[in-house]
């Protein structure tokens, strides 16, 4: 990982460093599962070597691939890297060793979430029942700050657009993507069994690795896959951007909602004991609700996202396309 | 020692690697990689920390009794779904810059900027 790094300080091609970007976060997937994190590794897959490496790859296309030489001495930099990256390894000096079982971190709550959540939660997967239970005030904040981030992005590019040009927008796109026939037959057999298996991942997710936020990249994973290979506008045709607009805000009234039935309930806010007559079903349905609002927020933003940068590629191309046509 | 803090070592020269990215780089999307990678690197870090040695994956079963610890990988798991949120923010500010400067240079960008200014206060003193 560290010679993908240092990699990507030195090339200039942008293409590349995005690509290696890619590597990076798969390689740190690998990481992950080596380190028992699974769920995490799951997560790091689908996001750090899928959709961040998809985005940039779309701004690319936008801001051209090569980076312009910097003229000043980058020495001050290293000087002050140099200095921060020293006094940080003098920091881990006292720290505990790596792997070793009586470090601070392991004996103070973990030890309950370990013993406990069985007979509390019920569910076998200690992750999802730390997220969507022990510290579901936090997971909720997350939710909304992916909300806020969709919103920014749709703010910043969505773009209002004529009938005429998106039918000559279409017509450039028809001439690019008949082009692929093999991937796209290929892919039209592959993204029902995507799908699937992020239903699966969802619902999962209380006994194995897995959960809303997988199953919401997942998902958006498929769509996106279908956008690039048929097109934004036939994308667009298939699924309704103001539909996909409230999945969003439904998945996080969602996951609201129930905090708000367990207040009314006589619980406190996020206590699903209430929800049901015997607390671990009250447990079992909370999780359930507050997974679906998770995976329906982050599947809409991610797709908002990739819908709008995509479409604000389609513009910059239909705004070359006639440039040249006046010129010619 | 070595092999006991060889993990946090390997953290902070990636974390420092993505550091000077961001400080020394002026192209603004090898800036968000540089972000990036230093994000990464501090996921490497709680996940480091939560390993227990011959631990398991924090999945309840009957014959297992040490387990890593769950806490940090949900803080983890979160947090990635929320990075690439937010740089997908990034990179939406950079297109936009794009569209107005007609560049992601950092040093071209406060070229213009500087050019803009001097030319107002040109026109205030004529």
């Amino acid at each position: 990982m560290v010679v993908v790094a240092i990699a990507i300080i030195r090339m200039k091609d942008l293409f590349a460093v995005v690509m290696l970007a890619g590597i990076y976060g798969l390689l740190s997937a690998s990481f992950f599962v080596a380190m028992d994190a699974v769920d995490v590794a799951f997560t790091e897959a689908a996001v750090g070597a899928g959709i961040s490496t998809l985005l940039m790859l779309v701004v690319i296309t936008m801001t051209g691939r090569d980076e312009k030489a910097t003229r000043h001495k980058p020495l001050s930099a290293l000087l002050i890297v140099t200095v921060t990256g020293g006094l940080l390894i003098y920091g881990t000096l006292d720290m505990p060793y790596f792997g070793s079982a009586d470090a601070p971190i392991h004996n103070h709550i973990s030890p309950r979430y370990i013993n406990d959540s069985m007979q509390e939660i019920g569910v076998p997967n200690i992750v999802t029942s730390v997220l969507a239970s022990y510290r579901a005030f936090d997971t909720f904040g997350e939710v909304v700050v992916i909300f806020t981030a969709g919103i920014g992005v749709l703010a910043m590019l969505s773009v209002g657009r004529r009938k005429e040009d998106d039918e000559e927008i279409a017509s450039i796109n028809d001439s690019m993507h008949e082009q692929h026939l093999v991937i796209r037959i290929v892919a039209k057999m592959l993204i029902p069994f995507i799908f699937l298996f992020a239903l699966y991942v969802q619902f999962h997710g209380d006994f194995g690795p897995g959960g809303g936020f997988q199953a919401g990249v997942i998902f958006a994973a498929a769509i996106i896959l279908y956008t690039m290979l048929f097109g934004l506008s036939t994308a667009r045709k298939v699924i309704n951007q103001t539909f996909i607009r409230l999945i969003a805000a439904i998945g996080v009234l969602l996951y609201g909602c129930v905090g708000i039935v367990s207040l009314a309930n006589g619980g406190n806010f996020f206590d699903y004991n209430v929800l049901a007559s015997d607390a671990i079903a009250g447990q079992h349905l909370g999780i359930l609700l507050i997974e679906w609002g998770v995976g329906c927020t982050v599947a809409a933003v991610m797709i908002i996202i990739f819908f709008n940068f995509a479409g604000r590629r389609e513009l910059y191309q239909h705004n070359k396309h006639s440039q040249n046509k006046e010129s010619s | 020692m070595l092999m006991g803090l060889l993990n946090y070592w390997i953290v902070v020269v990636l974390m420092m690697s993505g550091l000077y990215i961001v400080i020394a780089h002026g192209n603004l999307i090898k800036k968000l990689v540089g972000l990036t990678i230093f994000q990464t690197s501090v996921f490497i870090f709680y996940i480091s920390m939560a390993k227990i040695e011959g631990g398991s994956a924090p999945i309840l079963a009957d014959d297992i009794t040490v387990y890593s610890n769950p806490l940090p990988h949900v803080l983890i798991l979160t947090a990635i779904v929320v990075g690439i949120a937010t740089t997908a923010l990034g990179l939406s500010l950079v297109v936009r810059i794009k569209e107005a400067y007609g560049c992601i240079e950092e040093e071209e960008i406060q070229q213009q900027d500087n050019d803009q200014q001097a030319e107002s206060k040109a026109e205030e003193v004529a």
